[in-house]
């Protein structure tokens, strides 16, 4: 294994020349740009929780799935649809699905917990569905995510619109003639399949950072849709290419890494603006928010403690 | 008000937009009607407004006549046909309270969906829905507004953003409930100006839920008074009398002018609703 060296493009190459890279980084780039995309209209619709649960739900559908020998991924796309479209039939308007949500949530977690106890294998298996194993992804599972991840797409590109509408304006939408709860089921199902899929990169634990955080970021740096699909996605992606970077030269785990990436791209974006706010004032630059009425910003009270950051 | 068209089978008027044939409307789980036989006719190109107490059935009457719920007995037409959901020549805007303040969404794309958001497919043709979205808020006076977040517009921007999202389908037709409900006295004339103004330019007939009457009473070709399970028909003059109202609630109710033209009820089961 190569040092670090600033060419990057060096670096990339000796990662790929081992297949575990490789595949970590081609199925990595589509959980990515999936996550990415799925995760605006997690944010648009509020479905935040549905996410969180959806990710718990998984969990137990990979418990029982190495409990009954077969491949993970299949029970937790399983568990994951099946509660997706549960949640999606038990609470068709967005005012009341966090209950359904929380009651499918606790009966399907209950049954992870009795797989976990009859299993009497490594508790490894666990560890790795609770926090990812991007590096242990085979080339059948680079494939099956490929194939997952087409479509997902294709289903968002044909549904873009009408999802848009019924997320930003139920009321309207239900008029026009829209169909609210096939949308919202059809757009579950795809919520678990990308969920089913960004389990192997994160984790059950982690999944927030892949699904929520980047269009979390994107929302806050442009106001039209198909942008912040696009950044949301741009995020997403950096943050695996970064995390699996750094873990390739810092023995720790890639999702590690790639949470903090996304989170410290979330908070940059977040407070940046503000800091930026707070310093302009502290060193007394004129600030476009000064007027007549204003106190001078040195006896603001609430500001000069944060301005050294 | 009531039986001038005592037969289901008045022949059909091209001018007509809305006819209702002893119009009964309840739910299952309730036993009396919410109102019931109702007749009433909205020629094409009116301006309307619904009044009448919470709860009596003023949502229910767009809901009928947006296809989303069937009436009991009796008969509903809109543009000569049975309300189905999904009319293309209908434009809504439900009751909103609010929107929630970290919408980041330019209030161009609500309105641009407006126009194509009940479209499957990939969209393409992005130039074709921009100009109809510019257009609409153009139409509202709100083309401003086009590129700010929903989340930060104050209510009475996002009542204009609303009503362009309902124009950028062209429709023949408007349903607004309760815009002003959330307005200052200021905004909510000016509200009702841009509407009345869209009545007037675009021929669109136009049904307004409101709680007060006084901003609008200057502009109404007609009014639609639901109160105590009935409902009333006719220019404003007609309705909004001590004798009209007093017959619709069954109990004494008086309506007494100011020196400016607005109207305040008093007696009924609701004192307040009509008052500013």
């Amino acid at each position: 294994m190569n040092p670090f060296s600033w060419n990057i493009v060096t670096d990339l190459r000796s990662m790929w020349q081992y297949a575990f890279m490789r595949n970590a980084f081609e199925a990595g780039t589509v959980v990515a740009i999936v996550a990415g995309i799925v995760g605006y209209f997690v944010v648009l619709r509020r479905s935040a929780f549905a996410t969180h649960a959806l990710g718990h739900v998984g969990f137990s559908g990979a418990a029982g799935a190495v409990l009954f020998g077969f491949n993970p991924v299949y029970g937790l796309l399983l568990f994951t649809t099946g509660g997706g479209t549960l949640m999606a039939l038990l609470g068709r308007r967005a005012a009341t699905r966090d209950i359904e949500i929380g009651t499918v949530l606790a009966f399907m977690l209950g049954l992870g917990l009795i797989f976990l106890s009859l299993y009497n294998g490594y508790a490894t298996e666990a560890y790795s569905i609770l926090f990812g194993e991007i590096l242990g992804i085979s080339d059948a599972g680079v494939i099956l995510t490929l194939e997952a991840g087409a479509l997902v797409l294709g289903a968002l590109i044909l549904m873009y619109r009408p999802l848009l509408f019924s997320s930003l304006d139920e009321d309207v939408a239900e008029a026009r003639g829209l169909p609210l709860l096939a949308l919202n089921l059809v757009f579950m199902l795809l919520l678990a399949v990308a969920i089913s899929f960004a389990v192997q990169v994160v984790g059950v634990l982690l999944i927030f950072a892949l699904m929520v955080t980047p269009a979390a970021t994107a929302v806050r740096l442009t106001q039209r849709p198909l942008y912040a699909i696009i950044v949301s996605a741009s995020v997403a992606l950096f943050s695996i290419w970064a995390g699996l970077f750094i873990a390739w030269y810092e023995q720790y785990p890639p999702s590690f890494f790639i949470v903090t990436t996304a989170f410290v791209i979330y908070a940059v974006v977040r407070i940046g603006p503000t800091v930026l706010d707070l310093v302009e004032r502290a060193v007394g630059a004129p600030s476009r928010r000064a007027s007549p009425r204003t106190p001078s910003p040195a006896v603001t009270p609430h500001v000069d403690p944060q301005a050294p950051r | 008000m009531g039986g001038t068209f005592s037969r289901p089978t008045v022949p059909s008027d091209a001018a007509s937009s809305i006819r209702a044939f002893h119009l009964t409307v309840g739910y299952r789980k309730r036993r009396t009607p919410v109102w019931q036989d109702a007749n009433f006719e909205i020629r094409t190109g009116e301006f309307v407004a619904v009044i009448g107490p919470n709860g009596s059935g003023k949502t229910t009457l767009f809901r009928m006549l947006l296809g989303l719920q069937r009436p009991a007995r009796g008969r509903l037409e809109v543009f000569g046909e049975a309300p189905r959901r999904g009319n293309p020549r209908i434009g809504y805007v439900p009751q909103r309270h609010t929107i929630d303040t970290d919408t980041h969404v330019a209030a161009d794309a609500l309105v641009r969906l407006g126009a194509t958001g009940t479209r499957w497919g990939p969209g393409i043709s992005i130039q074709g829905p921009k100009e109809a979205a510019a257009q609409a808020l153009a139409a509202v006076g709100a083309s401003e507004l086009g590129h700010r977040a929903l989340g930060a517009l104050s209510g009475g921007e996002l009542q204009r953003v609303f009503l362009a999202e309902a124009l950028a389908g062209n429709p023949e037709m408007l349903l607004l409930d309760e815009p002003l409900s959330n307005l200052d006295l200021r905004r909510s004339r000016e509200l009702v100006e841009v509407v009345h103004e869209l009545v007037r330019a675009r021929h669109v007939t136009t049904l307004l839920v409101a709680h007060d009457i006084n901003p609008l009473i200057r502009c109404l070709d007609k009014v639609i008074y639901i109160a105590n399970g009935r409902v009333a028909t006719g220019r404003p003059d007609e309705v909004l009398t001590s004798e009209s109202l007093t017959a619709l609630y069954g109990v004494t109710v008086e309506v007494l002018h100011d020196s400016r033209g607005n109207i305040v009820i008093v007696g009924g089961e609701n004192p307040h609703e009509a008052n500013a």
